[in-house]
């Protein structure tokens, strides 16, 4: 099995994985109707496109391993998200900067992923990317009406986009597997996507009346498998059926 | 040796009546998601591509195109293709017409879809009375297709299906 080709593929569909679960927790608890079936609709979104990388890793592993026991059957260090993606819905304001500051950051790395040497992925990207497009109109759409509203949605908006910087910089660390990737033109080079990202991101944020972070300590891991406290109590709630009722089906 | 028989006429009116299960009278004919149709070694084999990655419907779809072939006297493989990607270009114009007469409006061009959804212009005509006086509750609606709207005349809440190019 070609490892760094199936490590790869967990690197990207581990973070839609994660936020895919984090917004599937808002289901029923959204602040409004429309809010809660939007966070359901893109957490669905996520987990489509997991689904397809997931099966093609599992034909890449070819050992019997299905879609489900690679989301489902990894311990807590197995799993590449970036720290970002895992951080908790602590409000609405952090749910949404969480939200803008991963999208605009995928949107860009799918742009690429669409001329990838491999096949399938470029497929996925290709697929995903309109999806994507959709999610951040919303989140960017939402970080301005919280930015510009209220003085309270505004301050809440600054204390998230603050508090989530520090997870902004892993997006751009190249693990191993992407190193290699990037080298058979099957990869993208995230070092090469960082300026724009940051331009754009603080475009949104001074359109939204809000103060771009000016902090350099960030936070990584993520991709190694170190993670924040956040995660073990996440995947306890992923995983709680197949770890309970080992091999179930519905 | 192999033998292949393309018969998409006997095929394709047995895939017309099988249909989204989220939009009862859309076929999957009609919505675009069927690329090919084929008798190989006895096996029909039907090729679709979803429309959102997420689709919960694919799974159905797919299990509704094995009955329905079954019950025609054929086994069936339904295989994903997801290149080229599903556009709302492809829902035929039959299609749109089923779509409006349900209660969904159907999808705009891209750029007007664009305007619509970010910059609220009034260019979603009503399903009920086809009024432009409308307004978007929600981008996101019942499915992830679909966003909600309301009338401003007769106030009746509709949906509409998004436009994916």
């Amino acid at each position: 099995m070609n490892s760094n080709l199936y490590n790869y593929i967990l690197g990207i569909a581990d973070n839609s994985l994660i936020l895919g679960q984090r917004l599937g927790e808002l289901c029923g608890h959204g602040p409004t109707l429309e809010t809660d079936i939007a966070g359901t609709n893109i957490s669905l979104d996520l987990f489509g496109q997991v689904r397809s990388y997931f099966q093609y890793a599992a034909k890449i592993a070819g050992d019997g391993r299905t879609e489900d026991d690679i989301a489902m059957l990894r311990k807590e260090r197995e799993y590449k998200n970036v720290l970002l993606v895992e951080q908790p819905n602590t409000n609405f304001a952090y749910t949404i900067g969480r939200q803008f500051l991963f999208d605009a950051y995928h949107l860009s790395f799918l742009k690429e992923l669409q001329k990838s040497a491999d096949l399938t992925l470029s497929a996925i990207a290709n697929k995903s990317i309109k999806e994507v497009s959709y999610h951040e109109r919303f989140s960017s759409d939402w970080v301005k009406r919280l930015g510009d509203g209220t003085d309270e949605s505004k301050a809440k908006m600054q204390e998230a986009i603050n508090d989530l910087w520090m997870y902004t910089d892993e997006l751009f660390h190249q693990t191993d597997a992407d190193k290699v990737m990037v080298e058979e033109s099957v990869g993208v080079d995230v070092t090469k996507l960082k300026d724009d990202y940051y331009n754009y991101v603080s475009e949104v944020l001074e359109e939204a009346g809000l103060i771009v972070p000016e902090s350099k300590y960030f936070h990584k891991g993520g991709k190694q498998g170190i993670h924040t406290e956040h995660l073990g109590y996440l995947l306890a709630d992923l995983q709680y059926m197949q770890r309970t009722y080992p091999n179930m089906e519905w | 040796m192999t033998t292949e028989q393309n018969i998409e006429d006997i095929l394709i009116p047995i895939l017309e009546k099988v249909s989204d299960p989220e939009i009862p009278v859309l076929s999957i004919m009609d919505m675009g998601v069927v690329r090919s149709a084929k008798v190989i070694n006895e096996i029909v084999k039907v090729e679709i591509t979803p429309t959102y990655s997420g689709c919960p419907a694919m799974d159905v779809i797919g299990d509704d195109i094995k009955s329905a072939m079954k019950n025609a006297g054929y086994n069936t493989e339904v295989d994903l293709i997801l290149h080229p990607a599903w556009t709302t270009d492809w829902i035929t114009p039959r299609g749109r017409r089923a779509l409006e007469d349900y209660g969904i409006a159907a999808p705009l061009e891209a750029e007007a879809d664009k305007e619509v959804l970010l910059n609220g212009k009034q260019l979603v005509k009503c399903t009920n009375c086809g009024s432009t006086n409308t307004r978007m509750v929600s981008q996101f609606g019942s499915t992830a297709c679909k966003a909600q709207f309301q009338c401003n005349d007769c106030h009746e809440p509709f949906d509409y299906f998004k436009c994916l190019k």
